[in-house]
C-alpha cells in the first residue's frame, strides 16, 4: 500500500520564508531514516502558492487564477509518498518526523492511501483499452515484418 | 486513544522496529531465536503499559532498553550458571571470561552492522531455501508467521514449524552471527539477494483472486531490498536487483485485463507502468552502474527491462541494446532461455534471419527441446522471413506442447492466419 503525507501550508511558508539549517538537516536524517527503512519512495517541498495558480473547471469554461491564495490551512507545502503496510504504519511514519515547520510552530501533516489498481472495479476501468492495445499489437507486427 | 487503538499502534511499531530490535539482541545473546524471545517479551512489556502510558515519542529505543536490560540479564544468569558448573575445570572458567560478551560493545549502536548480521545469518546455507524464504520474511520483513503462512498458501501450523526448525538448526550448526569474510562474501550476498528476489517473484505470480498477501509479497520484497542495498551501497548487484524489481513492479497494473488475461509486454498500455517506480529503478540501475566493475546478472536484466521501460512506445525500443545486453547476460549466466531471448532481441534489431540463426542453433544443442517457446519463436521469425509452411508447422508443434490453453489458442490463430 501506498500513502501521502501531505505537509499543510503555514503562515511562514506561504511567505516563502527558507527553513533554518537545524530544521533542514533534521528532515535530511528523517528522509534518510524513510530510505534506510525501504519506504519513501518520493519526497518534496513545494513553493508557496504566490508562485502557483489554479485552473478552476466550471461546465465548458477553464478559468485561471494566479496564486496566492489565502486559505493557509488548505493548502500544502510538502509531500512524501511512502510504501507502508497498513495507515497505522504510515500514521506512524508521520509521527516520527521532526516538528515540520520547525521546533515550537504548529504544523500539520494530514496521511492519505493511495488508490491501487486493485481497488477499481472491473468496468471502471477503461474499456477502449483493450482495442487500443490490439491496434498497437497489429502496428507492432506490421513493423516488424516491414 | 482506544485500547484497540493503541494496539494497532504497537503493531505499526513492531513492524517498523523489530528488524532493528532482533538485530541488536542477538549480537549480545548470539542467538536469532532467542533474540526474537527477548524482542517478543519487550513487545508484551509495550501492549502492557502503552494502553496506559501512551506510546512513547521514540518507540524504537523504549523497546530496545527493554530487550538489551533483559538480554543482558540472560547472559548474566547464563554466565553464573557456567561458573558453579565450572568450579573444579579452572580452564573452563579462563575461556568464559574470554568469551564473555562486551557489554559496552553491545549497547552502541550500530544498527546497520547488525542488520547485515541479521540478513547474512537468515539466509546461511546450513539451511533449506524454504527455511531461508521464511526466517529472512519474518526477521528482516517484519511479517507475522500467519501473514507469511498465508503469502505462501501453507497452513499456519507448517509455516510455524519452519520457522523453528529453521532457528534450531542455526543453533545446533553454530552458525556464527556475523558479517561473512571477504572471501566469502560474493557467494552469501548472491544468496541473499538470491531469497529476496524468490520473495519477490512469489508475488509476481499471484493471480487475480488471490489472497491479498500474495501480491503484497512484491513489495515486502522491494522494501528488503531497497534496505539491503543501502547497508551494502558498495555491491553493484545490490542495486541491480532492486532496479530490476522496482521495474519489473512498476509493469503489475498493466500486465493484466480486467478479467485476469495476462498482457504481453509489448502490448501494454504505457500510460499505466508506474512512473515512479520506473524513476526509482532507473536511478537503482545508476548506482549499480556506477558502484563496481561491469554489471552483474541482476544488474544485466535491470538494464534490458529498463530499455522498455525508457521507450515510451513499443516501436521506440532499443533492440540493438537489449539484443547486446542479453549477450552480455548469455556470457555471465549461460542458459538456453537467456539465449532464446537473445534470439528474439536479434530478430527485432538486426532482422528475422539473424534471429532465426541463434533460434536454429539452440534447436540444433536440443537443450529446450519440450519447451513451447522456441518453436513458437523460431515460427515467428520464419513467419516474417515469409517461409510460411515452417512457420505453420512450428507454431503448431508449439500449440501442441503448451500446457496453457489459452495460449494455445493463440498459437493456433497464428497458425491458420499463415
Amino acid at each position: 500500500m501506498r500513502f501521502m503525507l501531505l505537509l499543510k501550508a503555514t503562515p511562514d511558508s506561504e511567505a516563502g520564508v527558507m527553513p533554518g539549517p537545524e530544521l533542514v538537516a533534521a528532515m535530511g536524517r528523517y528522509n534518510n531514516e524513510l530510505l534506510q527503512a525501504g519506504v519513501l519512495l518520493a519526497a518534496d517541498g513545494l513553493r508557496s502558492s504566490s508562485r502557483g495558480a489554479r485552473v478552476r473547471f466550471s461546465g465548458e469554461k477553464r478559468t485561471v487564477i494566479d496564486g496566492p491564495f489565502t486559505e493557509t490551512k488548505e493548502l500544502i507545502a510538502g509531500f512524501w509518498m511512502i510504501q507502508a503496510k497498513s495507515l497505522e504504519e504510515a500514521v506512524e511514519w508521520a509521527r516520527r518526523c521532526p516538528a515540520p515547520m520547525g521546533e515550537g510552530v504548529d504544523a500539520e501533516i494530514e496521511v492519505r492511501q493511495v488508490f491501487e489498481t486493485a481497488d477499481f472495479p472491473p468496468d471502471v476501468l477503461p474499456p477502449e483499452d483493450a482495442a487500443r492495445e490490439d491496434a498497437m499489437r497489429e502496428e507492432l507486427r506490421r513493423r516488424s515484418s516491414s | 486513544m482506544t485500547v484497540a487503538e493503541t494496539h494497532r499502534a504497537i503493531d505499526a511499531v513492531w513492524r517498523i522496529e523489530s528488524p532493528r530490535l532482533i538485530a541488536g539482541l542477538a549480537r549480545i545473546v548470539r542467538d536469532v531465536g532467542t533474540a526474537e524471545d527477548l524482542a517478543q517479551d519487550a513487545l508484551v512489556a509495550a501492549l502492557e503499559q502503552w494502553p496506559r502510558s501512551g506510546v512513547p515519542r521514540n518507540p524504537g529505543a523504549w523497546l530496545m532498553t527493554i530487550g538489551k536490560r533483559r538480554a543482558i540479564d540472560l547472559v548474566r544468569r547464563e554466565q553464573v550458571l557456567g561458573r558453579k558448573l565450572d568450579t573444579i575445570g579452572h580452564q573452563l572458567e579462563v575461556e568464559r571470561e574470554e568469551a564473555a560478551p562486551d557489554f559496552d560493545a553491545a549497547l552502541v549502536d550500530d544498527i546497520g552492522d547488525d542488520l547485515l548480521r541479521l540478513v547474512f545469518t537468515a539466509c546461511h546455507p546450513v539451511l533449506s531455501t524454504d527455511a531461508r524464504v521464511a526466517l529472512t520474511l519474518r526477521l528482516l520483513g517484519g511479517l507475522r508467521t500467519d501473514e507469511i503462512a498465508r503469502a505462501f498458501l501453507v497452513p499456519e501450523a507448517t509455516m510455524a514449524q519452519r520457522i523453528v526448525r529453521a532457528k534450531r538448526t542455526l543453533a545446533e550448526a553454530h552458525v556464527p552471527y556475523e558479517v561473512p569474510e571477504a572471501t566469502e562474501l560474493g557467494p552469501r550476498l548472491a544468496s541473499v539477494l538470491e531469497v529476496v528476489y524468490l520473495v519477490f517473484n512469489e508475488g509476481y505470480a499471484a493471480t487475480a483472486g488471490d489472497d491479498w498477501m500474495r501480491p503484497a509479497l512484491c513489495e515486502d520484497a522491494l522494501r528488503m531490498g531497497r534496505i539491503l542495498a543501502e547497508l551494502v551501497p558498495r555491491e553493484p548487484e545490490a542495486h541491480g536487483l532492486v532496479a530490476l524489481m522496482e521495474i519489473q513492479a512498476s509493469r503489475i497494473r498493466a500486465r493484466t485485463r480486467p478479467n485476469g488475461e495476462p498482457i504481453l509486454l509489448l502490448d501494454q498500455d504505457r500510460g499505466r507502468w508506474d512512473h515512479v517506480l520506473i524513476r526509482r529503478g532507473l536511478a537503482a540501475l545508476r548506482r549499480a552502474e556506477q558502484s563496481g566493475d561491469g554489471l552483474g546478472p541482476y544488474g544485466l536484466q535491470a538494464a534490458i527491462a529498463a530499455c522498455h521501460a525508457r521507450a515510451r512506445r513499443p516501436e521506440e525500443t532499443d533492440w540493438a541494446r537489449i539484443a547486446s545486453l542479453y549477450g552480455a547476460l548469455a556470457e555471465a549466466t549461460p542458459s538456453p532461455v537467456v539465449e532464446l531471448n537473445r534470439a528474439v532481441a536479434v530478430g527485432m534489431a538486426r532482422g528475422p534471419a539473424a534471429g532465426l540463426e541463434i533460434a536454429d542453433a539452440l534447436a540444433a544443442e536440443g537443450s529446450l527441446d519440450g519447451y513451447h517457446l522456441l518453436p513458437s519463436v523460431r515460427g515467428d521469425l520464419l513467419a516474417r522471413l515469409g517461409r510460411r509452411d515452417e512457420a505453420r508447422a512450428e507454431l503448431e508443434r508449439a500449440a501442441a506442447m503448451t500446457r496453457n490453453a489459452r495460449e494455445r489458442d493463440l498459437l493456433l490463430e497464428r497458425a491458420a492466419a499463415l
